[in-house]
């Protein structure tokens, strides 16, 4: 218990100063702001025709990937992590982008099955 | 004989040798990545499967078409308004979060449990928001084997020449039950969430970890609850946006 208390002690002066109350807002507003575009792409861009649906597709998936990436190394701290744990965490997820290709690819197979 | 101690016996000190963590994160919250990261792959087999599915697919019912009632107030005309809202309240609710654990990292107990309250409302919230976008879903007929009737059902695609396109029905059942099951394991995630955070908030009011000199367990569930935030980001765009 105690090398936890010191720990928490040691991560306190060096690595958690950097995530004061400000920054935290300022993520929050970063978020706000990314949902706030994509809703104006989805309310009013795609059906005004500005925007066709094929291209804001993407945009919308981007727009997520950002998203994330505020949520899990800022509220999930996971950028003022060692490295090592970085990786651990980070590497596996290319097993999911690979099951992503395996099967995307494989939906346009199941398209002329389906006809 | 020799009071040297042999190098098999010695204490390991060096972090790959099991002195201490290699990441200097205490073994709890290493655990808690870990099982998070294999939630991850079970989100995402769901997710891909939806995606797989959604793609091979001729038609599929319009989201902006499905979603576009506010509960109590708006029938129809408002898309994504109210899954809007459900958005706002779990990124506030993860802020919240966030908020709490920065004054446990102060020590600053009573902070700690204020945020924790508001986190915890916020969770109960977005489930209230949820069981009422079921109902709504479930009344229209949709339901796990079920479908709406055509004249509903209408509404939901985009129709040729006044008629539901080829497969609609096959396509509107996929929908069904592809929503209510990971809508449903989400809802789940954000409900055993709450639970969990009201425990925390016991114990902090208890002073259990003020007596353990760190708040790092409000630590380890501000991971769990962001990560429950994080799928809903994912669950928001594949459902609602594209």
């Amino acid at each position: 218990m105690s090398s936890e208390a010191t720990h928490a002690a040691h991560h306190e002066g060096e690595e958690h100063g950097s995530m004061t109350k400000k920054k935290i807002w300022g993520v929050f507003w970063i978020l706000l702001g990314i949902t706030t575009i994509e809703f104006i792409i989805a309310l009013y861009l795609v059906p005004h025709g500005i925007i066709p649906l094929k291209a804001a597709n993407p945009v919308y998936i981007v727009l997520t990937l950002f998203k994330a990436f505020y949520i899990i190394a800022y509220f999930m701290h996971l950028k003022f992590e060692k490295v090592g744990l970085i990786y651990a965490v980070v590497v596996p997820v290319l097993f999911i982008i690979g099951l992503i290709l395996v099967l995307t690819n494989e939906s346009h197979h199941w398209i002329d099955l389906r006809a | 004989m020799s009071t040297a101690v042999s190098p098999i016996d010695e204490v390991k000190t060096t972090p790959w040798s099991g002195g201490r963590s290699p990441f200097s994160v205490e073994y709890g919250k290493i655990m808690m990545w870990f099982f998070l990261l294999s939630d991850a792959f079970t989100f995402s087999s769901l997710l891909i499967a939806y995606g797989a599915l959604r793609f091979s697919s001729s038609t599929w019912p319009a989201p902006d078409m499905v979603f576009q009632s506010v509960p109590f107030l708006i029938e129809h005309g408002a898309p994504l308004v109210f899954v809007g809202l459900m958005t706002f309240i779990l990124i506030m609710s993860s802020v919240t979060m966030v908020l709490g654990v920065e004054a446990g990292h102060r020590g600053a107990k009573k902070e700690v449990a204020v945020w924790l309250v508001w986190t915890v409302i916020g969770g109960f919230m977005f489930l209230g928001c949820q069981a009422l976008e079921w109902t709504h879903l479930h009344h229209d007929g949709f339901w796990w084997g079920s479908i709406p009737k055509d004249e509903v059902l209408k509404e939901f695609f985009v129709l040729k020449n006044g008629q539901l396109p080829a497969g609609a029905h096959t396509y509107a059942q996929q929908f069904a039950n592809l929503f209510f099951t990971i809508t449903g394991f989400h809802g789940f995630h954000v409900f055993t969430g709450v639970i969990i955070n009201i425990i925390i908030l016991v114990n902090v009011l208890m002073g259990t970890y003020e007596r353990r000199g760190s708040y790092l367990m409000v630590e380890k569930v501000g991971l769990y609850w962001h990560f429950v935030d994080l799928v809903w980001v994912f669950v928001f765009t594949f459902f609602y946006l594209v």
